[in-house]
C-alpha cells in the first residue's frame, strides 16, 4: 500500500464530489468535530466544493484553541521560574495567554522546549535531576494515552522532578453540549479518526440515538473526508441516525483498549472548563489520586492568576460552529496568525488559521 | 453556553526564532530595522547583489548556524559552500571565489572541526571554486552552539541571464528543478530525533552547473530563486510581490517525495514552506519553457524538473495561489515565522 497517495487521489475525489451532488437533496449542514479534519477540508477547499446550500460547520476539536487561559497563564508562570524546564507541543508555543506566549516567553530566557512527545520529557527528567521538568499536557483522548503512560514511567523510574500540568478534554461531553443547545444547527457528524482510534465508538451510540443524528468516524486525508461526507449525507437522506465507520484502516468499535487503560489508570473524569465554550460537566480529565505527586499545579505555587476575556473576539462561537471565521470584525485585521487574538488563530488546527491560511475572505467564505 | 475570548497582549521587543526563519516575520525584520539602518537601495532582495561600478560581478553573503553539524545527506560545512554558490546562481553568475568565517564554540571536539573543514573543503573543490579568504574566531561556551560558519562568494555573470526577482511576466511558465521539503525535514528529524532518518536525506548541493545550462535561453530567464528557507510558499510570495503579478500552481504537480509526505503528515507541517537546499524555481517565458525544461532536465541537478504552475495574465498583484487536488483553488500565504510541529 502506498502511504498516501490513494487517499489524495484527484480522479477518486472528483468522482467523489460527482456522487454527493447526485446524492443530497437537501442543504444538509454537518459539523466536522476535529481542528485536523478543518485543516484538510480547508486547505483542499473540499466546503467550496459541496453542492449548493450544504454547509461544513467547523467544530471544537482543537485542542490547542479549546485549552482554557487560566492554564496556559499557569505554565508560563511555572515557565518563568528558574530551574523549571517547561515541555509541551510546538503548537502550544505560540497561544497568546493573558499577557504573553511561551515563545515571548523563551526569547526572554524561559526554558521552553518543544518535545514531539510526553515520553521526551520524562527522558528530559531523568537527564535533569537539578532541575524541575513539566509537561503541558493537553488535547483530547488521542493525547492523553501518551500522557498518561508518561506519568506511569516517571513513577516507575522514581521521578521527583516531573510533573504535568493537565488539561485533558473529551469529545463526546462537548457533542451532547451542542446537540443540548436548541440554537444548534448539526444534523450529522463526522467524528475524529484518531480519537476513536483509541476510544472505538461505543461511546457515540447512545448521543446518535438519542439526538436522531448520523455520525461517521472520519479520518484526515481529503478522500476520507469526502467518503465521510457522503455516508452521512446518505443517512440523512435516508432517514437513518446509526454510527458508521470511514475509517476501518485504524479504527475498531473497542478502540485500543491497552491506551484505555492507562488512561483510566492515570486519569479521572472531571468536569473542565473549555476556552471559548465555558464549562462543560465530566468533560475533561485530571490526575487520579495515586498520581497526585506529579501534578504541576499542586507542585508550584503561582499565586492567584487573573485571565482577561475580550468581548470583541467571537472565538467561542466560533469553536460551536455558531459563527463563521470570517464573520468576525477582527477576523484578517485586528486578528492574524501573526497577532493572534484568540485560540482559533494560532493553531495549524484552528478554524480562524486554517480559514485565513487558505486565503478565505468574507466574500469568499461558503455558507 | 457562554460565549467569550481572551485577550492577549502582545511583547515584541526581542528578537524571536522565528524572525530568522524566512517568512513574514523575517521580512518585517529587515523592512523595518535592517534596511532602514543599512539605507539600503530601493527595490527586490535578491539572493546575491550587482556589485557597483562592475558591470559582470555579483556578490552574497550567508550565515550558517544548522544544528546538527551532521545530517544525512551533508553537513554544515559542505552546505556553507553550497548555499553561498547557490546564491550567486540565482543570480545568474558562476562561483569565482569564496571566503570561509568560522565562529567556534570552545568545547568543540577537533575531529568534529576537521571532519566539517575537510567537507567544506571537497564540497569547494568539486563545485570548482577556491576559498581565497577567511577567518576563524573562538567564542567561550555557551556563547555559540558549536560551529557557525559564514561564507562570502563573488560570481561572474553568464552571458546575457539577468535573472531578479521582479522580472516574473504575465504568461510565465514556473518551473521547479525537484522534489521539495528534502533539507527542512531531514534536520527536523535528525535533531529531534524523530527516527525516520533512514528514509530522507538533505537536497543539499551546488546549482550553478544547472544554472549554465539555462545560460543559452539567456533573457527569457526571468527568475531564478533556491527556495531555502520559507520553502517554495515563501519564494513564489516574493517573486509575486516583488514582480507585481500573480502566480498559480497545481498541487499535484509539485513533487512532494513519500518520506516527506510522511514526515510533514506526522509532525503538521506543510511542505510547500519547509526548506530546502538542492533545488531552483525558474520563471520562464512562456515561449522558452520547453527548452528550459529540456536544459535542466540534461544535467543530474534537474533531473527531475517539472513545470508547476504559471504567472497569471490578471489577478491581484503579489498573490500566490493553489489548484488542490481536488480542484479547488486557494491562497498560498508567505509562512509567518518558525515551524510549530501541531499536537496532533
Amino acid at each position: 500500500m502506498k502511504y498516501l497517495d490513494e487517499y489524495r487521489d484527484p480522479v477518486l475525489a472528483r468522482r467523489l464530489l460527482g456522487e454527493l451532488r447526485e446524492t443530497a437533496t437537501r442543504p444538509w449542514r454537518i459539523m466536522e468535530v476535529c481542528g485536523g479534519q478543518t485543516h484538510t477540508l480547508v486547505r483542499q477547499g473540499i466546503d467550496e466544493l459541496l453542492p449548493a446550500g450544504m454547509r461544513m460547520i467547523h467544530g471544537p476539536g482543537c485542542p490547542v484553541c479549546v485549552t482554557p487561559l487560566e492554564t496556559l497563564d499557569r505554565a508560563m508562570a511555572i515557565a518563568a521560574r528558574p530551574g523549571v524546564i517547561l515541555t509541551s507541543f510546538g503548537d502550544m508555543l505560540r497561544v497568546p495567554g493573558t499577557d504573553t506566549d511561551l515563545l515571548s516567553l523563551r526569547a526572554r530566557g524561559a526554558d521552553v522546549r518543544v518535545v514531539y512527545a510526553p515520553m521526551d520529557a520524562v527522558r528530559l527528567a531523568a537527564a535533569h535531576p537539578d532541575r524541575e521538568v513539566v509537561f503541558l499536557a493537553v488535547g483530547f483522548e488521542t493525547t492523553a494515552p501518551a500522557n498518561a503512560t508518561a506519568v506511569l514511567q516517571a513513577a516507575r523510574l522514581g521521578l521527583t522532578n516531573f510533573s504535568v500540568l493537565v488539561s485533558h478534554v473529551l469529545v463526546p461531553p462537548a457533542m451532547t453540549a451542542l446537540l443540548d443547545d436548541p440554537d444548534c444547527e448539526v444534523q450529522a457528524f463526522l467524528a475524529a479518526g484518531h480519537v476513536c482510534a483509541v476510544m472505538g465508538w461505543r461511546e457515540y451510540e447512545p448521543i446518535a440515538a438519542r439526538h436522531r443524528v448520523p455520525i461517521v468516524v472520519t479520518g484526515f486525508e481529503p478522500l476520507d473526508l469526502l467518503e465521510g461526507i457522503l455516508m452521512a449525507v446518505r443517512q440523512l437522506e435516508s432517514g437513518r441516525y446509526e454510527v458508521e465507520n470511514q475509517y476501518v484502516r485504524a479504527v475498531c468499535r473497542s478502540g485500543n483498549t491497552g491506551a484505555q487503560e492507562a488512561i483510566r489508570e492515570v486519569f479521572r473524569v472531571t468536569d473542565r472548563a473549555w476556552r471559548g465554550i465555558g464549562a462543560l460537566p465530566d468533560s475533561g480529565l485530571e490526575l487520579a489520586e495515586e498520581y497526585q505527586e506529579f501534578d504541576a499545579a499542586k507542585r508550584f505555587d503561582v499565586g492567584g492568576l487573573c485571565p482577561v476575556e475580550d468581548p470583541q473576539c467571537i472565538a467561542g462561537a466560533i469553536l460551536t460552529g455558531a459563527r463563521l471565521p470570517t464573520d468576525c470584525a477582527a477576523y484578517g485585521t485586528r486578528c492574524t496568525p501573526r497577532h493572534p487574538l484568540g485560540a482559533p488563530m494560532v493553531s495549524s488546527e484552528g478554524t480562524c488559521a486554517a480559514f485565513h491560511a487558505a486565503g478565505r475572505t468574507p466574500t469568499r467564505s461558503t455558507a | 453556553m457562554t460565549i467569550q475570548c481572551p485577550t492577549p497582549k502582545h511583547e515584541e521587543e526581542v528578537v524571536l526564532l522565528g524572525h530568522g526563519a524566512g517568512g513574514r516575520l523575517t521580512a518585517e525584520l529587515l523592512d523595518e530595522l535592517v534596511l532602514p539602518a543599512l539605507d539600503g537601495a530601493p527595490g527586490p532582495l535578491e539572493d546575491a547583489a550587482l556589485l557597483p561600478g562592475y558591470r559582470e560581478l555579483v556578490m552574497s553573503t550567508d550565515s550558517f548556524v544548522v544544528s546538527p553539524l551532521f545530517f544525512p545527506g551533508g553537513d554544515i560545512g559542505s552546505l556553507a559552500v553550497h548555499g553561498t554558490v547557490n546564491d550567486l546562481a540565482m543570480r545568474g553568475a558562476r562561483p569565482l571565489a569564496l571566503s570561509v568565517s568560522l565562529i567556534v564554540e570552545e568545547g568543540l571536539p577537533l575531529a568534529e572541526l576537521r571532519a566539517v573543514l575537510t567537507s567544506l573543503g571537497k564540497a569547494a573543490q568539486a563545485a570548482g571554486v577556491p576559498v581565497v579568504t577567511g577567518d576563524t574566531k573562538v567564542v567561550g561556551r555557551g556563547a555559540a552552539d558549536r560551529l557557525f560558519i559564514n561564507t562570502t562568494g563573488v560570481g561572474q555573470l553568464h552571458g546575457s541571464l539577468r535573472p531578479s526577482a521582479a522580472l516574473a511576466r504575465p504568461g510565465d511558465a514556473v518551473l521547479l528543478s525537484g522534489p521539495i521539503g528534502l533539507h527542512g525535514t531531514t534536520v527536523l528529524s535528525t535533531r529531534e530525533g524523530l527516527g525516520f532518518e533512514s528514509d530522507i536525506a538533505s537536497d543539499s548541493r551546488p546549482l550553478h552547473r544547472l544554472v549554465r545550462t539555462l545560460a543559452p535561453i539567456g533573457a527569457d530567464i526571468h527568475v531564478l530563486r533556491d527556495p531555502t528557507r520559507g520553502g517554495l510558499a515563501a519564494t513564489l510570495n516574493e517573486i509575486a510581490r516583488d514582480s507585481s503579478v500573480a502566480v498559480e500552481i497545481e498541487e499535484s504537480a509539485v513533487p512532494v517525495p513519500e518520506a516527506v509526505a510522511s514526515a510533514c503528515d506526522l509532525l503538521g507541517l506543510d511542505p510547500l514552506t519547509v526548506a530546502n537546499e538542492g533545488c531552483l524555481v525558474a520563471f520562464v517565458a512562456a515561449g522558452a519553457a520547453g527548452d528550459a525544461l529540456a536544459a535542466m532536465r540534461s544535467v543530474d541537478e534537474g533531473s527531475r524538473a517539472v513545470r508547476i504552475g504559471e504567472v497569471l495574465p490578471g489577478g491581484p498583484a503579489g498573490r500566490v495561489t493553489l489548484r488542490t487536488l481536488v480542484g479547488a483553488r486557494r491562497i498560498v500565504d508567505m509562512p509567518l515565522g518558525e515551524q510549530l510541529p501541531r499536537i496532533c
